[in-house]
C-alpha cells in the first residue's frame, strides 16, 4: 500500500518529467474517476493556470454491446478547444490500454490535438493494444489476479494492490 | 404474450424495451434523466457523434403522421452513430393490406436492431415487442391513447432542470386528457418521482372519469386548478380525434380552458408553461403565453434530443448477441 505521503512524493516526480516535455500551455486532462484527481494534482505541481478537463470515457468504450451503460456516466468537460493544444492524459493505471484508447477517441471529436502526452500513476502488465505512457509513476509487476486500486478519502490520496481472489490486500514485490 | 409492465424488462430485471412508464421504479426514471444530463453537451461539440451505437440499425416506424418526435429520434439515433431508416408507414405498406407485424417482420429480416414505433392503436408497440426475436428491441413513440413514454421522459427533464428536483412541486395538466397518451405517461412519471401534487383541468367531457384512481385531483375551474402552480402542462386539443360532440365550440373552450396572460396569473410567478407540441394557437393557448418568457415549449424540444439518447442507449447496451 501507498499512502498519500509516499503518493505525493510520486507525484511530484511525475510532475518534474512532465516539465522536461516541454509542453506548450497544456491542458491537463483526467480520466474519471481516479485520473482526475490525479491530474488535479499534477496540474497544480506544474502550475498550470487552465482549468481541469474530465472525460468519462463510458460512452466509448469497446464493450458497451456486451455490458451496457454505466449507469453512473458522467458528463465529459474540455474547457478549453483542443485544436492545436498540447494535452496532458492522466489515468491512475495503465492496464489493458482500452481506457486510453476509448479517452483518444473521445478527445479527437473534440478537434486535432497538436500533441497528447500519457501520464499515469501505475504502469503494469496487460497490455492488449500498442499503446504505453510517456511519465510512468511506478511500475509494478502485478499478476493477473492482482488489481492496483486509487482512492480518495476526504482528499486524502492512497493505493492499494488487491488480490481479486480473495478479496485481501496484497504484497507486491518492488519498493517505492 | 406476457404482461405489459414484464414485457419491458429481460430475465435479470434489466430495462430491454421502453414501452410504459408503468411500473417504472423512481432509480430507473432518474437513471436516464441523470445520462441524458451527460448527452447535453454533446450538441456543441466539433462532432456530434458518439460511437456507441455504430454498426446498429434504427426503423423509425411512424403509423401516424409527426414531425418532433420522429425527426428527435432520428437525430438521436445518428448523434449515437446508427443508421437510421425513416419509414412514414401510414403510406406504404398497410395501404397494401400488409397487417403491422407483417411489416415489421418484413423490416426484421432486415437486420434491424431497433424499432422506434408510433401507432393509432394502444399496445401497437407491446404487440410488436411481444413477436421480435430476443436481440431486438422496440420504443413506444406513441400509441393510440395509451402512452408516450419519451415524451414524458423529456418533460421530467426539462422540469428538473428548471425547478432543480420534483419533491413539494404542484403540477396542473390542463386541457384534453380523455385522448392524451402523454399525460397518462405525464401523471405516472410524476407520481413516481414523488411530486407534490398532480391537479387534470378540463372540460367534464374530456376528462375520463377513470382518472382520479391514477392518484390526481380533477376539476373543472381553470382558475383554482392554476393556483400556486409550480408547472402549468398545455395539452393539445385534439380535434383530429374528436368523433362527438365534446366540445361546444372553440371560442368557447379558448375562453374557458385556453391559457392565457391573465389566467396565468393564478399560477406561482416563476411557474412554468409546457406543451407537448404542436400548440394550436388561440386555441388551448395564447400565442403571449407560447412564446412569453415562461414557456419552455422549444426547450422541450431541444432536451427531446438528449433523452431519447439516454433511453436508446440504456436500453441497447448489454444485448445478448444475434442467434
Amino acid at each position: 500500500m501507498y499512502d498519500a505521503k509516499q503518493l505525493a512524493v510520486m507525484i511530484k516526480m511525475m510532475a518534474e518529467q512532465l516539465a522536461a516535455q516541454r509542453l506548450r500551455e497544456p491542458l491537463v486532462v483526467g480520466i474519471h474517476t481516479g485520473g482526475a484527481w490525479l491530474a488535479e494534482r499534477l496540474r497544480s505541481c506544474l502550475g498550470i493556470r487552465a482549468a481541469l478537463g474530465s472525460l468519462d470515457i463510458s460512452f466509448y468504450r469497446d464493450d458497451f454491446s456486451r455490458a451496457g451503460l454505466n449507469p453512473e456516466v458522467k458528463a465529459s468537460n474540455l474547457p478549453l478547444a483542443v485544436d492545436n493544444r498540447d494535452l496532458i492524459l492522466v489515468d491512475d493505471v495503465l492496464h489493458t490500454g482500452r481506457t486510453i484508447r476509448a479517452a483518444l477517441n473521445e478527445i479527437f471529436s473534440y478537434g486535432r490535438p497538436e500533441r497528447v502526452c500519457l501520464a499515469v500513476l501505475i504502469e503494469r502488465p496487460g497490455r492488449e493494444l500498442p499503446i504505453q505512457a510517456d511519465v510512468v509513476g511506478k511500475a509494478l509487476p502485478l499478476a493477473e489476479h492482482q488489481q492496483a486500486k486509487f482512492s480518495n478519502t476526504d482528499g486524502n490520496l492512497a493505493l492499494d494492490i488487491m488480490d481479486t481472489k480473495t478479496g485481501n490486500r496484497a504484497a507486491v514485490g518492488g519498493r517505492l | 404474450m406476457k404482461p405489459l409492465d414484464q414485457l419491458q424488462f429481460d430475465a435479470n430485471g434489466k430495462l430491454k424495451h421502453f414501452l410504459t412508464l408503468s411500473g417504472l421504479p423512481k432509480e430507473t426514471l432518474l437513471g436516464i434523466l441523470d445520462t441524458a444530463e451527460s448527452f447535453v453537451s454533446f450538441g456543441k461539440r466539433e462532432i456530434k457523434k458518439i460511437p456507441l451505437l455504430r454498426g446498429k440499425t434504427i426503423v423509425n416506424l411512424f403509423f401516424e403522421p409527426s414531425t418532433r418526435t420522429r425527426t428527435t429520434f432520428e437525430i438521436a439515433g445518428k448523434r449515437l452513430s446508427a443508421d437510421v431508416i425513416n419509414l412514414n408507414a401510414a403510406r406504404i405498406s398497410t395501404s397494401k393490406g400488409e397487417t403491422i407485424l407483417d411489416t415489421v417482420r418484413t423490416l426484421q429480416a432486415m437486420h434491424t436492431d431497433l424499432f422506434v414505433v408510433r401507432d393509432s392503436a394502444s399496445g401497437a408497440a407491446h404487440l410488436i415487442a411481444a413477436h421480435l426475436p430476443a436481440h431486438v428491441r422496440v420504443i413506444n413513440a406513441g400509441d393510440g391513447r395509451h402512452a408516450h413514454p419519451t415524451q414524458a421522459m423529456l418533460d421530467m427533464f426539462t422540469i428538473r432542470r428548471s425547478k432543480g428536483g420534483f419533491e413539494g412541486l404542484t403540477v396542473a395538466i390542463i386541457g384534453d386528457l380523455l385522448h392524451s397518451r402523454v399525460a397518462r405517461s405525464q401523471i405516472h412519471a410524476l407520481s413516481a418521482l414523488g411530486v407534490g401534487e398532480i391537479r387534470v383541468v378540463g372540460p367534464r367531457t374530456l376528462i375520463p372519469t377513470e382518472i382520479e384512481a391514477m392518484g390526481v385531483t380533477a376539476t373543472g375551474d381553470l382558475r383554482a386548478g392554476l393556483r400556486g402552480a409550480d408547472v402549468v402542462i398545455v395539452l393539445r386539443l385534439q380535434r383530429e380525434r374528436m368523433d362527438g360532440q365534446l366540445v361546444p365550440s372553440e371560442q368557447e373552450y379558448f375562453n374557458r380552458y385556453g391559457l392565457t396572460e391573465e389566467k396565468l396569473q393564478h399560477a406561482k410567478p416563476d411557474a412554468m408553461v409546457m406543451h407537448p407540441g404542436p400548440i394550436n394557437r388561440g386555441l388551448e393557448i395564447s400565442s403571449a403565453v407560447a412564446d412569453g418568457e415562461r414557456s419552455v415549449i422549444l426547450q422541450q424540444v431541444t432536451n427531446g434530443i438528449a433523452v431519447r439518447m439516454s433511453i436508446m442507449a440504456t436500453i441497447m447496451g448489454g444485448v445478448e448477441p444475434r442467434p
